[in-house]
């Protein structure tokens, strides 16, 4: 499996050499970091070329990594259902610069870049209609970046005298709970107790 | 005239099926046959009639809903007790809030509950209604739907069983006969 990924993604970066940054292997899957401004050309490839025909696109989202220069990763994920595979195509952008829209290969990416805008904050140019699609009317931020509050900046509640639903800043009666993940109650670790016993018999 | 003090009871304790209540019906038919009317309390009468058609506003925000629609089809039925699901809020009676309210949705919740008649009730179906739950430190969730409008019982779980639906149900009952006011 691994070897037919390897050659796929050879296969790729030789068809692409411009646009490919570079390929690698993960999690079973074949990741592909591509430049920002080519992530259409890359994606028409996979849609059209004959030993690709990844004619599906999954998935559009972001990722943020705020120790990076270039913070954003935005994530195209695709599925072959001839060759029965599927591909993770990146690119990297930071808050100002956009990534182009990649509708007109997938029209169903619309919604989804819509989705990374509003959830991510990361920009799509040429995209036909790019404005918020899930958070609230007139909501700012953007809620899954690492630096915004789980808890937001503003709570609802209905004002009598006013006679609507006004926002307020929020004011919790009990404080958020940061779980210590090093404890054994509260945190979730990634080691089943017992498991290095299991290690040093087979060291 | 048409007063029998025989017939007179409390609507606040029906009576449960059995000898004494086929007397009671028994002697209410005689009543009927025989002079064509009979009497009873207005407020009585009113609580009888505002239980007995409790028809809730569809509302279902979550996966509380799932278990409201059980409450509703054959199993546990709550055409019984004169429960429909109207799709209008101004048939409607109570609102049954099923589910996590956002803020998005605040707005639109409230307007459907002025929208209803008086009189009205809320019932807060999970502790998503509740309080939140899950989501109580959520950037988009209301802390309870409370804090939009006014709520008459609170049904705990997440979600509720349908039982547990349906006995908040008979508790509004419960304090609808025990408010017992005409106008409110």
């Amino acid at each position: 499996m691994d070897l037919a990924l390897q050659e796929l993604g050879e296969y790729i970066a030789a068809a692409l050499p411009e646009e490919i940054v570079e390929t690698e292997i993960g999690f079973g899957e074949l990741t592909v970091l591509a430049q920002r401004g080519a992530a259409a050309t890359v994606l028409t490839f996979l849609r059209d070329d004959v030993n690709c025909q990844f004619q599906q696109l999954l998935d559009v989202c972001g990722v943020d990594y705020p120790e990076r220069e270039l913070r954003f990763d935005v994530v195209y994920n695709l599925l072959s259902l001839t060759h029965n595979r599927r591909i993770r195509v990146k690119v990297r952008t930071d808050e100002e610069t956009p990534v182009p829209s990649v509708t007109g290969v997938f029209s169903s990416a619309n919604w989804w870049e819509r989705e990374t805008w509003d959830l991510m904050g990361i920009l799509f140019s040429d995209h036909p209609d790019l404005r918020r699609i899930m958070t609230d009317y007139g909501f700012e931020g953007h809620p899954l970046r690492k630096e915004f509050p789980t808890t937001g900046y503003v709570e609802v509640r209905y004002d009598d005298e006013l006679k609507r639903v006004v926002y307020e800043p929020v004011k919790l009666v009990q404080e958020y709970r940061t779980f210590d993940f090093l404890s054994p109650w509260e945190g979730v670790q990634a080691l089943l107790p017992g498991d290095e016993k299991a290690a040093k018999e087979d060291g | 005239m048409g007063m029998n003090p025989e017939i007179q009871t409390s609507v606040a304790a029906p009576l449960p099926p059995g000898s004494e209540q086929d007397a009671l019906l028994k002697r209410v038919t005689g009543e009927l046959t025989d002079k064509g009317f009979v009497i009873a309390k207005l407020d009585d009468l009113v609580n009888w009639i505002r239980t007995g058609s409790l028809w809730p506003m569809t509302f279902g925000l979550a996966c509380c809903a799932v278990e409201m629609m059980h409450a509703y089809v054959s199993r546990y039925d709550l055409d019984r007790f004169g429960v429909v699901p109207r799709p209008s809020p101004r048939q409607s009676d109570v609102i049954i809030v099923a589910g996590t309210l956002t803020n998005k949705m605040a707005p639109a919740f409230r307007k459907v509950y002025d929208q209803m008649a008086e009189p009205r009730y809320v019932i807060s179906m999970g502790s998503c209604a509740n309080g939140g739950g899950y989501y109580h430190y959520s950037y988009s969730v209301v802390r309870g739907c409370n804090r939009v409008v006014p709520v008459d019982i609170y049904i705990p779980g997440c979600p509720p069983t349908a039982e547990a639906l349906i006995y908040g149900i008979l508790q509004l009952q419960k304090k609808i006969r025990r408010t017992g006011t005409l106008w409110r």
